[in-house]
């Protein structure tokens, strides 16, 4: 044979196999999960027959729907407050020459990154107890500040992606043609980087949602997220109850993920 | 036009751009100075990195000059933002906003100068017409040809009726037909609209068929200015003249001057008539230079002032070259044009005189 072959992962023997193996271990748990959401019987193991009793009765639950509740309005304040100070340091940190310490400011920015999440929540939990005791408020905004501050770096990397890509003759363009910074940014950069800042909301939404470390840290008595009602509820007995949250939470993210996919593609 | 001296639309002042500082340091512009007049095509040639680009850039405010002024009709603008510039740019890439359409991108600018709405439609389709396309108004930018882009770009520079039009190489990105094309076209807007425009390109074609003045630029500096027929029959330097065209460069001394011409004795020993530059008056060992076209050939090899023998003979259907060596060893391009029936029939080998017309031959300064 004449034909040269290049090397192909693909054509290696077991590469079928060790793939195989992975999709299964990644999605089975995840699986059972679901099918056991479904499960008429109240045992996590027996299975009883299909039935939605689980999703009612955790539709019906006044602690679940509060926590629910919560949830969605840490994130939401949480991701909004990320997002506009994500996109200000994007812009800080492309709109700019090149400086020494710009890579200092990178690191800093993405610093929740970095720092294990234990040592953030430790950290919040001194500090903030020092300011309840000072200004004795004790309500959602501690949680919402904690929330806001680790959803940074994953606001900013999908902005600053979208940034580094945009042609900057654009923006000088519109300068030319008598735009102001300000008119420049509002009608040329900021339509521009919608896509970038959807995706970085979406993403800060969902780290928010899900977070148990800081948020069972931080949070005072009564502030359960639907993650930490999750959890107490797993130490006590295992009720398929959390099983249908898990699941209504795996449609959500699924959902967005494909929406956001959905309004990427149409925008490019 | 070109030979009335109207009032300057532009006037650059001893201007310098610097970047880097230390060994770095690096004059994009040395002192360059420049007027500019009104309804004036006036371009902006040299080879990349001489520093046309930069000129345009401090033009435009993209960039402010290290030292010196630009007024623009006597008001100084060098320290003014872009934004508060009377002035719009074509750009090389068009830029034009890929979130709106055709009709908005035009709109642009005198939607951002606040202008009302029914001026502001009125003008974008007047502008529509005057490109020719009406019809794509509505199109995004993404949906329509690279030629379509460029006159959408240059519909959008001309909707606010800038004081000055800046291009920044815009024919550089079309097909050779195409650019054929938009040079005319560019020429026709440039009549209708009354406009200054200030292009910048590094095609010597381009510049010689459009510009009503031509300033040759080369490592930061302006060698010469003037009309395409003066840049390309009176080349005052050397570069000029190699950037510009074909030419052949004879070393000659100066034997006498009178008024804006000399005698000048070739190393030959014939002695002819050629032209000074402005502005300068060379002395002792000079260069002359003869563009290809205009050198003859003589009766006969002797007694002709210069001779040689045809080393090659290249044949490009509306003209032929002969590539020369002179007796005292410079070459030479003697270039004929072609007529039916009237072949050439002088061959590689032949030994061969050389006329220099009386206006053909050049005084370099340099």
């Amino acid at each position: 044979m004449s034909k040269r072959r290049s090397f192909d992962l693909r054509s290696q023997p077991g590469f079928t196999f060790v793939a195989l193996l992975t999709f299964f271990m990644l999605y089975l748990p995840i699986a059972a999960l679901v099918v056991y959401a479904f499960n008429a019987g109240s045992s996590m193991a027996i299975w009883e027959g299909v039935s939605l009793r689980w999703f009612y009765s955790a539709a019906s639950n006044e602690r679940v729907q509060e926590a629910a509740m919560r949830s969605a309005l840490i994130a939401v304040c949480a991701a909004l407050i990320a997002t506009v100070a994500a996109t200000m340091a994007a812009i800080a940190t492309t709109r700019t020459k090149p400086y020494p310490g710009l890579t200092f400011k990178y690191a800093f920015i993405n610093q929740p990154l970095m720092v294990p999440e234990i040592v953030t929540a430790v950290a919040l939990l001194i500090v903030f107890s020092r300011i309840k005791v000072w200004t004795g408020y004790s309500g959602l905004g501690y949680l919402i500040a904690a929330h806001a501050a680790f959803c940074i770096p994953f606001a900013y990397l999908p902005i600053r992606a979208r940034l580094e890509s945009m042609d900057l003759t654009l923006e000088r363009a519109a300068a030319d043609l008598y735009a102001t910074p300000w008119k420049a940014f509002r009608h040329v950069t900021l339509p521009l980087l919608r896509p970038g800042i959807i995706a970085g909301f979406m993403l800060a939404f969902v780290i928010s949602l899900d977070d148990v470390v800081i948020t069972e840290f931080v949070k005072s008595g009564g502030q359960d997220t639907l993650p930490t009602y999750m959890l107490g509820q797993l130490r006590r007995a295992t009720s398929p109850e959390v099983n249908a949250i898990a699941t209504v939470f795996l449609l959500f993210s699924v959902v967005l993920v494909t929406a956001f996919f959905f309004i990427n593609r149409r925008k490019a | 036009m070109p030979d009335q001296p109207g009032r300057n639309a532009i006037e650059v002042r001893d201007v310098s751009k610097i970047f880097g500082s230390g060994d770095a340091r690096f004059a994009a512009l040395d002192r360059v100075s420049v007027a500019i007049r009104e309804n004036e095509f006036f371009t902006l040639l040299g080879p990349s990195g001489c520093g046309k680009t930069t000129l345009l850039r401090l033009i435009a405010g993209f960039d402010f000059p290290s030292e010196g002024e630009i007024f623009l009709y006597g008001e100084d603008i060098a320290p003014l933002p872009p934004y508060r510039r009377p002035v719009n740019t074509v750009f090389q890439s068009y830029a034009l906003f890929p979130h709106m359409t055709v009709a908005q991108n035009i709109g642009f600018g005198l939607e951002m100068l606040g202008k009302p709405k029914n001026e502001i439609k009125a003008r974008v389709e007047l502008m529509l017409k005057l490109v020719r396309m009406e019809a794509l108004a509505n199109r995004r930018t993404s949906q329509i040809s690279g030629g379509q882009q460029q006159r959408v770009a240059l519909a959008r520079a001309l909707a606010p009726q800038p004081k000055v039009l800046l291009l920044d190489e815009p024919l550089s990105a079309l097909d050779y037909k195409l650019r054929k094309e938009m040079q005319i076209e560019l020429k026709r807007l440039q009549n209708e609209t009354g406009i200054t425009f200030i292009f910048v390109t590094h095609d010597q074609e381009e510049a010689l068929t459009m510009s009503d003045r031509i300033a040759v630029m080369s490592a930061g500096k302006i060698l010469q200015i003037g009309s395409p027929r003066d840049i390309y029959d009176r080349p005052a330097e050397r570069f000029v003249a190699d950037f510009i065209g074909e030419s052949n460069f004879l070393p000659a001394t100066m034997v006498s001057k009178q008024d804006d011409h000399a005698t000048v004795r070739l190393t030959s020993g014939a002695e002819i008539s050629a032209s000074l530059p402005q502005n300068a008056s060379p002395a002792g060992d000079v260069t002359v230079v003869v563009r290809p076209e205009h050198a003859q050939f003589a009766a006969a090899a002797n007694g002709a002032p210069l001779a040689g023998t045809i080393e090659n003979v290249v044949y490009l259907g509306t003209d032929t070259h002969f590539h020369l060596k002179l007796d005292t060893g410079e070459p030479f391009i003697v270039r004929r044009q072609n007529a039916r029936g009237h072949a050439d029939h002088r061959e590689a080998g032949s030994r061969v005189g050389i006329l220099i017309p009386a206006d053909a031959a050049q005084v370099l300064r340099d």
